[in-house]
């Protein structure tokens, strides 16, 4: 039996019924009066000046609204950090990649706005282009930015402890490099936006986006106009996991159509454009050294790292701070040291995406890990266990473990798979394998230096009494996060989920820096439960004083006012409600004073009952430069086994079952917990498997298609085992903490290592493609003859 | 040229004036009102845009709307019945099979047209049939589950 009323339960979804009708609305089924289709002129060519644009035909097209290009936008620098604003809205002097923006059109319909596209002529003066890392950094390469000489966007260099003197202690040091390949979030849902700038000068922003609050300053930002002229609101967002976590061009572009027009502007990208937007995972290639001691104590990890940025920074300072920091845990690791290189080159800019910079150095390092293991013949479980970190404890880049509950992971992948049984006794082909990892709930900073809250959150009671209406700027985009605060609220306040009513992802609700880096939970979560209090006292504040009894001797519960001293008198309280209420049908006759009588008591008493909530970490982190990427007030942790099935003559690989346990501190919703494992173990499959985004020798993306650009079907998921572990978080409203990242960081590295288990080769470039592996295989055999 | 044709969508029948050109998701989305059909590729890729053409599930937006004149369609919106949710729709909600829902009207279409054909398929019949929608959120688990929760009914 729960502690709890609400949370920690099973909740049905308060979006969901919505969803499974089609009465959800997503940005693509709005329209407004008067709207007009916009469309971006984006660059064919990798890296060109731009020596003239013409755009007379298309402004000559019936139908064609406004056109605008870089002199109407300005030169606004805009991009995810400030410390690397390198965009504008439009080029203006040269195009760094294909799929560039170089101007916008309006139409009164999309097939005009589209033809007009195909009539701006643009004269480009091709420049030599790169697109690789190495072509980016040789020398006399053409450069991309002239602020930024070499093509490096972002260089890190820490040193935790001493390596070298470490190493010089160890009994067993190896090295390895691995390389991932960029990929795409493949949501389901392209971006798309509808701007409406109105008579009194302000601007309405929908759009799908994970970020309202960042979309809303740097929409504002670079149209000049202030912050409080702009709201953004969000409708229901068909998944973004990452790429949909920072302004894009065509919100920017919609609104400086709408600006200028007077006119709603709807814009939208097709598969093809979202493909070309990029913004999705890096690709990295990692060189690791890591030494331990013979009885498997890890002792150092040198640590090198370049990532294939493309054309602009997006989120990369971030993300080439991720790929070293998130190594410092889940195990005692003394000494660390990272180089991590972020490097310009003329394809699209890659940004965030689930697990953000630490999903191919996780799989590198335990991978690395379990080839120690074995060296050292100690089982892969063993040495994690061995090595892991307790609660309390901190990584040497200065991470608090608050809590963490990584050994019953691991104990709990262990049993539920069957490890014992399996490992080193499946037969030729078949293999299992495992991996841990861990993330953070929330990044402990804002993308922006600031003291801002992180989440502010208003809750107001009915005047009738009975509901609880909560405001938060925070954003459902698919992870249930609205259920999830939903539940938080009526918890906090005792009254049961069908009293709350949530309303969230709009600007003028309040700060919520938005779903990215699994924050929403703990975060705003805390926010909620905060003005759910603040709410709660100021009803039970006003029961003392109608009442005569102290507040400290009431409480609610489950909708009911709980008097612990003993009974009181509730009759005259109750005529007043029922006096206020004459001819409704819902009175109450007899029973415990109602929640709802009270907030209407509280109501006649003092006006509308309003509670507020707000929510900010504590400072966190070491004092070295970028200590602040990968703090966070808790971080969620995972465990994992996966067994595999490889056809040692096609080198097909087949995933049979995959064991998963996540510590996400107390499960709000545990349906919802289950379903971002299943998400996360889905996306880290694809990305094990099949997926790269190509591009031919042009710098264009050859599989912008969900045919060419594979993910997981139906057929290729297994059906897996997830295991919720909930240790008791110190910092998250509850003891809640993150799972949405979290769980994919061992899916990858269980995979190679379940094929090592499998074929007795190990491979280090994903992604696992029969192509790869038969090769990898038939090298393996030519070795071996 | 615009061309008048007759579709009929969920026991109504409607005239529209189409584009020789217009997709039947187009069609369905911004001259009918039924955003419940959703584009995620326009290409045939994803499956989100699955509407039941004569009983059969197909992807509208490789369906011309002239192919589909005078045929019987039935979108996501037709699903609801006076008391509610259909059980699909329900199960779908019950085992959390919905996530961010883009896919959901698809997914959906496809599993009651699988469980019109065959009331009782096997797991594996259940992600045959859906093997065409795809789901970016789920890791399809729990929307078998669902389907898969209909039929032992
Ligand atoms: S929109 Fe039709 S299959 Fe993707
Ligand atoms: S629920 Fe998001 S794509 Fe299926």
């Amino acid at each position: 039996m729960s502690r709890f009323n609400v949370i920690n339960s099973r909740a049905r979804r308060i979006d969901t019924p919505d969803k499974a009708t089609g009465r959800a609305v997503f940005i693509d089924d709005m329209s407004l009066p008067g709207m007009l289709y916009g469309a971006l002129v984006q660059s064919p060519v990798a890296h060109a000046r731009i020596v003239g644009i013409d755009a007379s035909a298309a402004a000559k097209l019936p139908g064609v609204k406004d056109i605008v290009t870089a002199k109407e936008a300005g030169m606004i620098k805009y991009g995810v950090s400030p410390a690397r604003y390198d965009e504008t809205l439009f080029c203006h002097d040269k195009v760094r990649y294909v799929g560039d923006e170089i101007a916008a059109v309006a139409a009164v319909d999309r097939e005009i706005a589209q033809e007009a596209v195909s009539l701006i002529k643009v004269e480009y003066e091709e420049l030599p282009a790169v697109f690789t890392v190495e072509e980016a950094m040789a020398a006399g390469a053409p450069q991309l930015h002239d602020e930024y000489p070499g093509n490096v966007c972002a260089e890190v260099h820490q040193e935790f402890g001493d390596v070298e003197k470490a190493f010089a202690e160890c009994d067993l040091i190896r090295t390895t490099t691995f390389k991932n390949k960029r990929q795409d979030a493949a949501f389901i849902e392209p971006m798309g936006c509808i701007a409406a700038y109105d008579l009194s000068g302000r601007l309405t922003l929908y759009s799908s986006t994970q970020v309202p609050h960042y979309v809303q300053r740097t929409v504002a930002m670079v149209l000049g106009l202030d912050v409080g002229r702009v709201r953004v609101v969000k409708p229901y967002v068909g998944g973004g996991f990452g790429i949909k976590a920072a302004a894009n061009s065509g919100e920017m572009a919609a609104s400086l159509l709408s600006k200028r027009t007077g006119r709603p502007v709807k814009l939208t990208y097709s598969r093809e454009q979202v493909f070309m937007f990029g913004r999705a995972r890096h690709g990295f290639a990692h060189t690791m050294t890591t030494g331990v001691k013979k009885d498997g104590t890890l002792m150092a990890l040198k640590h090198e790292c370049y990532l294939d940025g493309g054309a602009y920074s997006s989120f990369g300072i971030a993300t080439v701070y991720y790929a070293g920091s998130l190594l410092g845990g889940p195990y005692r690791l003394p000494n660390m040291k990272y180089d991590g290189f972020r490097v310009y080159n003329n394809k699209p800019a890659c940004g965030a995406q689930r697990g953000h910079g630490g999903v191919a150095a996780r799989a590198a390092w335990e991978q690395q890990l379990d080839m120690i293991a074995e060296e050292l013949s100690i089982d892969p479980v063993d040495l994690r266990l061995k090595n892991m970190m307790q609660a309390g404890d901190t990584t040497c880049n200065d991470l608090n473990m608050s809590s963490l509950g990584m050994e019953e992971c691991i104990e709990a992948v262990k049993d539920g798979s069957g490890w014992t049984s399996k490992k080193g006794k499946l037969p030729k082909g078949k293999g299992i394998g495992m991996a841990c990892g861990f993330f953070v709930s929330g990044a402990g900073y804002p993308i922006y230096r600031s003291d801002t809250y992180h989440g502010t959150v208003v809750i107001k009671l009915t005047e009738d009494g009975g509901t609880a209406l909560v405001y938060t700027a925070s954003a459902e985009i698919g992870q249930g996060s609205d259920t999830t605060f939903a539940m938080i609220a009526a918890e906090a306040l005792g009254v049961p989920l069908s009293s709350v009513r949530l309303a969230s992802g709009d600007t003028d609700m309040g700060v919520d820096l938005g779903a990215y880096s699994s924050r929403q939970t703990l975060m705003t979560g805390h926010a909620v439960k905060e003005a759910a209090e603040d709410v709660k006292a100021q009803v039970l504040d006003v029961m003392a004083d109608e009442l005569d009894v102290p507040a400290d001797k009431m409480d609610i519960k489950d909708g009911k006012i709980v008097f612990t001293a003993g009974d009181v008198d509730i009759s005259a309280l109750r005529t007043r409600y029922i006096k206020e209420h004459r001819g409704w049908i819902d009175n109450i006759e007899e029973g415990p004073l109602t929640f709802k009588e009270a907030s209407r008591i509280a109501y006649l008493a003092r006006g509308s009952i309003v509670g507020t909530g707000k929510y900010k970490p504590p400072e966190l982190g070491g004092k070295f430069k970028g200590a602040a990427v990968g703090t966070s007030p808790a971080y969620g942790c995972s465990a994992q086994v996966v067994e595999v099935e490889v056809d040692m003559e096609t080198g097909h690989i087949k995933i049979e079952k995959m064991t998963d346990a996540h510590d996400c501190g107390l499960a709000i919703n545990k349906t919802s917990v289950e379903g971002q494992m299943h998400g996360s173990l889905s996306m880290g499959l694809g990305e094990a498997l099949y997926e790269e985004v190509k591009f031919d020798e042009k710098g264009r993306v050859i599989n912008s298609d969900l045919a060419e650009y594979k993910i997981p079907t139906s057929l290729d998921m297994p059906n897996v085992d997830t295991i919720i572990v909930e240790s008791d978080e110190p910092n998250g409203p509850f003891g809640a903490k993150e799972v949405g990242e979290g769980a994919i960081m061992p899916t990858i590295p269980a995979i190679l290592n379940a094929v090592y288990d499998a074929t007795g080769v190990r491979i280090f470039e994903l992604p696992l493609t029969p192509e790869r592996v038969y090769m990898a295989l038939k090298k393996a055999k030519k070795k071996n003859a | 040229m615009k061309k008048l044709i007759t579709l009929t969508v969920n026991g109504k029948s409607h005239e529209v004036a189409v584009e020789p050109n217009e997709t039947l998701t187009d069609t369905l989305r911004y001259r009918l009102g039924l955003t419940g059909t959703k584009k995620g590729c326009e290409v045939g890729d994803c499956g989100s845009c699955t509407v039941v053409m004569d009983g059969k599930p197909v992807n509208s937006c490789l369906v011309l709307a002239m192919q589909a004149a005078g045929r019987t369609i039935e979108t996501i919106e037709g699903m609801e019945t006076e008391k509610g949710l259909h059980p699909l729709q329900e199960a779908f909600v019950e085992k959390g099979a919905i996530q961010c829902g883009f896919c959901s009207p698809g997914m959906i279409l496809s599993g009651k047209s699988l469980l019109e054909k065959n009331p009782n398929p096997s797991e594996a019949e259940i992600r045959g049939a859906i093997s065409g929608n795809l789901c970016r959120c789920t890791g399809y688990q729990k929307i078998v589950e669902a389907i898969q929760s209909v039929k032992s009914e």
